[in-house]
């Protein structure tokens, strides 16, 4: 437990306050040691290679215990058809923190004639635990979330002396995007520093050549880690030797593998690469390896699913829009994105409304015309049929008038006549009357 | 060895196994510790009180150092909450904390609608949280936590009990935040007095169903000191940045004519007490609490209310695949739906106003058709005058020929008569 620190406190940017005094918050790294011990660790690390390769061995070197045994044979012993991916899960106790280690390796890995889509089973089993992993994330109760996930991936490069086996390569290019590979050279012993080195060149060089992406070691400002890392970097791919037995060396009980002509030692930092391997894996970057897994490997696998369920039900023939838009929105939530969608779909259902709506009136409007505009034709021809009566009429009026005043013209022109008659008559009649 | 969560975790499905060695993963616990520690802390801090108990005060006297604000006035019309945010460091570590503080909290005539903005602006705080969860691409590792950790609740010093808008505001925040009760300004209340305050205080909060927030004891470590403490609460404090000069060393203390009140001083109040137990001791649970507890609950009933389900009917667990397909089916179906309808609506208007239209345009025609027979008829009228007229014209050429027939003959016959006279008389 650190102490803390009474004064001697300095400032950052940003909103600056000076401390002067104690305050405590010093001790919060304590509080989260203590309840990171009490909550106990778990890890999750994968072996991949031929059988033979001494995977088992290394493992149980790597955590001295007898983690592969008589009684629970390791991977190379069980002989499978098919490529399986098992699981071991250990709980191991040390200095008063708990690891719950789960191995998973994969027998019959490489060892069949066609090796196409071995890999497939552990793509699928590292997939299934993101999965799980996801759906729990996903619950709307959600409880302490154990992880499963893969957390390291520890790929045994056969010692061959010439480089990486197609087999290698495809198996690396399968996986680098979902899990942290650490390529290792097994057997290490079996190849002399210089062969090694060699051998290490050709391997990283293909692993470049081939864009695979074995597990980056963080870069921190701190020069003794920097160190480290740099000594890391140059040993890739780490040449491992594995040992079950104990073996007196110069009076010093050591694990290591006893020849004729000498004890390979599998601590010995010269011998092979071993030391680096376990301090980089459990003791400096075991946290790191874990928060690579959970913020890269883990989000990737997520955003992926998410991002098809969201595609999923929608014509991929009217959604070219589609499609780009959620590309570049890609910060959503499927819950935004549908709400997004929903608003999208109101505002293209108004226009919709609008459209139809215009429509809708014009043709109204067209029909109205219309109907005012027969209304006008047959009013103006019922006016004009009118006029035509009133003008006949009219001109009847007037012949009849015409015909009136004839006839009186002539009634009274008659009727002069006859008067005159009647006058002459009378003159005659009086004049023969005179006469007489 | 304590038995921890890992261990009850593993079961039967794990076996233990000795170790020949030391392989090193003991060192777990510090690499977790220098990555928080590069990585740097937060903690947001809400501070509940009436306006003048001293809530700027008692920050500043807990942190150390000089917060901005200034004091505020009772005329606020309503509660509104500011908050600051200050980098902090402290030996190795930094911290980043947040102090928000309520503007007008029981300044109103009316408090009933006082809580509303604290409990709005907790949720928010959850609902940016979630919304950053829930996202296709998300970086919550660098995401910026402001959900809220830690409420202090300033009880305001009158001796006798809490006010009702306490009651009311703590029931209201106490499934959302980890609430610390305190006394302000404490240093107005006498021993004996503060003694029976805060027994009546406590029994208040029970019989009031108030869940205030209780340090843990399931750690041995600080189980002792957790539980002793949970007895003193609730803490009464008092706050002040001004020092006196006591012996030879100057202290944080508030000075009366009948004495000083040495902030630091546990006879004189408990601010040592809840700074131990908020900063030193406890912050990190408080943290905890705030993530798996408060702000799951809001994750849980929020999911719930947009109608997410863990299981369905015949209690098969949905895979989130499932789920977030199944939503989206129904609300596609939603959205076609309403389409359907509008169009449907739309087809209806056109419907009635084409029978409309027809209707009118049917009246209009038989109203010419009725024009036009008037017209039909006044025609024939017409005609049948014509004809009369003309029979008349023709009756009357006829009678006018007829006459001057007979006046021709009558003429002639006359000419001959007067020819006759005039022979007559010239003889």
């Amino acid at each position: 437990m650190r102490p803390g620190k009474r004064s001697g406190l300095r400032v950052l940017n940003g909103q600056q306050k000076n401390l002067e005094g104690y305050v405590g918050f010093a001790n919060l790294p304590n509080q989260v040691y203590r309840k990171s011990v009490k909550r106990g660790f778990e890890f999750t690390l994968m072996v991949v290679g031929e059988s033979g390769l001494g995977k088992s061995t290394l493992i149980n070197s790597l955590f001295l215990t007898d983690l592969y045994s008589a009684d629970y044979p390791g991977p190379s012993h069980r002989i499978k058809k098919t490529v399986q991916v098992e699981q071991s899960k250990v709980l191991i106790k040390e200095g008063g923190v708990h690891l719950l280690l789960t191995i998973v390796d994969t027998p019959g890995f490489g060892d069949a004639v066609d090796n196409s889509n071995c890999w497939q089973p552990v793509t699928d089993y590292i997939d299934s635990k993101f999965e799980d992993y996801l759906n729990a994330e996903s619950r709307v109760n959600r409880r302490q979330m154990p992880d499963n996930r893969v957390h390291c991936c520890l790929y045994f490069i056969a010692p061959s002396g010439h480089g990486l086996k197609p087999l290698d390569v495809e198996f690396m290019r399968r996986l680098h995007e979902k899990v942290n590979i650490i390529p290792l050279v097994a057997k290490a012993d079996t190849m002399t520093p210089e062969e090694c080195q060699q051998f290490k060149k050709q391997i990283m060089k293909e692993i470049l050549e081939h864009k695979i992406k074995i597990y980056e070691f963080p870069e921190t400002n701190e020069v003794e880690e920097m160190k480290l890392v740099r000594k890391i970097k140059d040993h890739l791919p780490l040449a491992v030797v594995g040992s079950n037995t104990i073996i007196e060396v110069n009076g010093k009980r050591v694990r290591g593998r006893q020849y004729p002509w000498g004890v390979a030692e599998v601590e010995n930092g010269e011998h092979c690469d071993f030391t680096i391997l376990r301090n980089m894996l459990i003791r400096t970057h075991m946290r790191d390896l874990k928060d690579v897994t959970n913020n890269s490997h883990y989000e990737n696998y997520r955003s992926k699913k998410l991002a098809a369920v969201t595609y999923n039900g929608v014509d991929n023939n009217k959604n070219k829009g589609q499609l780009t838009k959620t590309e570049t929105d890609d910060g959503m939530s499927p819950l935004a994105q549908m709400e997004e969608e929903r608003r999208d779909h109101v505002a293209k259902m108004k226009k919709m409304e609008q459209e139809m709506e215009q429509v809708f009136e014009m043709k109204v409007k067209e029909k109205l015309q219309k109907l005012r505009d027969s209304e006008a034709e047959l009013q103006r021809r019922h006016e004009q049929m009118k006029k035509n009566l009133e003008a006949q009429h009219k001109e009847l009026e007037e012949k009849r008038h015409q015909f009136e005043e004839e006839k009186a013209n002539w009634e009274t022109q008659q009727k002069i006549l006859e008067q005159q008659k009647l006058d002459s008559r009378t003159l005659e009649k009086n004049k023969k009357k005179k006469i007489f | 060895m304590a038995s921890t969560e890992i261990a009850r975790q593993a079961g039967e499905g794990a076996r233990a196994v000795p170790l020949s060695g030391h392989v090193g993963f003991d060192s777990m616990p510090d690499q977790l510790v220098n990555k928080s520690v590069n990585h740097g802390f937060c903690f947001n801090i809400l501070c509940v009180g009436e306006t003048g108990l001293g809530k700027s005060t008692l920050m500043d006297t807990l942190f150390n150092t000089k917060f901005e604000g200034e004091p505020t006035q009772h005329n606020q019309p309503g509660v509104t909450l500011k908050s600051n945010t200050y980098e902090l460091q402290e030996s190795n570590v930094r911290l980043k904390l947040t102090v928000v503080n309520t503007v007008g909290f029981g300044d109103q005539i009316n408090k009933e609608d006082s809580y509303k903005s604290i409990v709005e602006f907790i949720d928010a705080q959850f609902e940016a949280y979630l919304q950053e969860e829930l996202k296709i691409k998300r970086t919550l590792h660098s995401y910026h936590d402001t959900r809220i950790h830690a409420c202090l609740y300033f009880i305001a010093p009158t001796g006798h009990s809490l006010k009702s808008l306490d009651l009311v505001t703590m029931k209201k925040l106490d499934s959302k935040v980890n609430i610390i009760p305190i006394i302000a300004k404490s240093d107005a209340i006498s021993k004996s007095e503060l003694a029976k305050f805060k027994i009546k205080i406590t029994s208040e909060l029970v019989s009031n169903g108030v869940q205030i927030y209780q340090f843990p004891t399931d750690d041995e470590s600080v189980a002792e000191i957790n539980s002793t403490m949970n007895s003193h609460l609730p803490f009464a404090v008092v706050g002040s940045t001004e020092e006196v000069k006591i012996g030879n060393k100057m202290v944080k203390a508030r000075q009366y004519p009948w004495g000083t009140v040495q902030v630091e001083n546990e006879n004189h109040c408990d601010f040592v007490k809840l700074r131990e137990m908020l900063i030193r001791v406890n912050m990190e649970d408080l943290r905890e609490q705030t993530h798996t507890r408060h702000y799951e609950l809001y994750r849980r009933c929020k999911l719930e209310e947009m109608g997410f389900k863990d299981t369905d009917p015949d209690s098969k667990p949905f895979s989130l695949q499932e789920t977030y397909e199944a939503k989206r089916n129904e609300f596609m179906g939603e959205l076609q739906k309403k389409e359907e309808e509008m169009r449907q609506m739309f087809v209806q208007r056109v419907k009635e106003k084409e029978a409309e239209l027809k209707e009118a345009e049917k009246e209009l025609h038989e109203k010419f058709d009725r024009l036009k027979k008037l017209h039909q008829d006044e025609k024939k009228k017409l005609e049948e005058k014509k004809k009369s007229l003309d029979d008349e014209l023709n009756t009357f050429k006829q009678k006018k020929t007829a006459a001057e027939l007979l006046q021709n003959q009558a003429q002639q016959a006359g000419g001959s008569t007067t020819l006759k006279r005039d022979k007559e008389r010239k003889n």
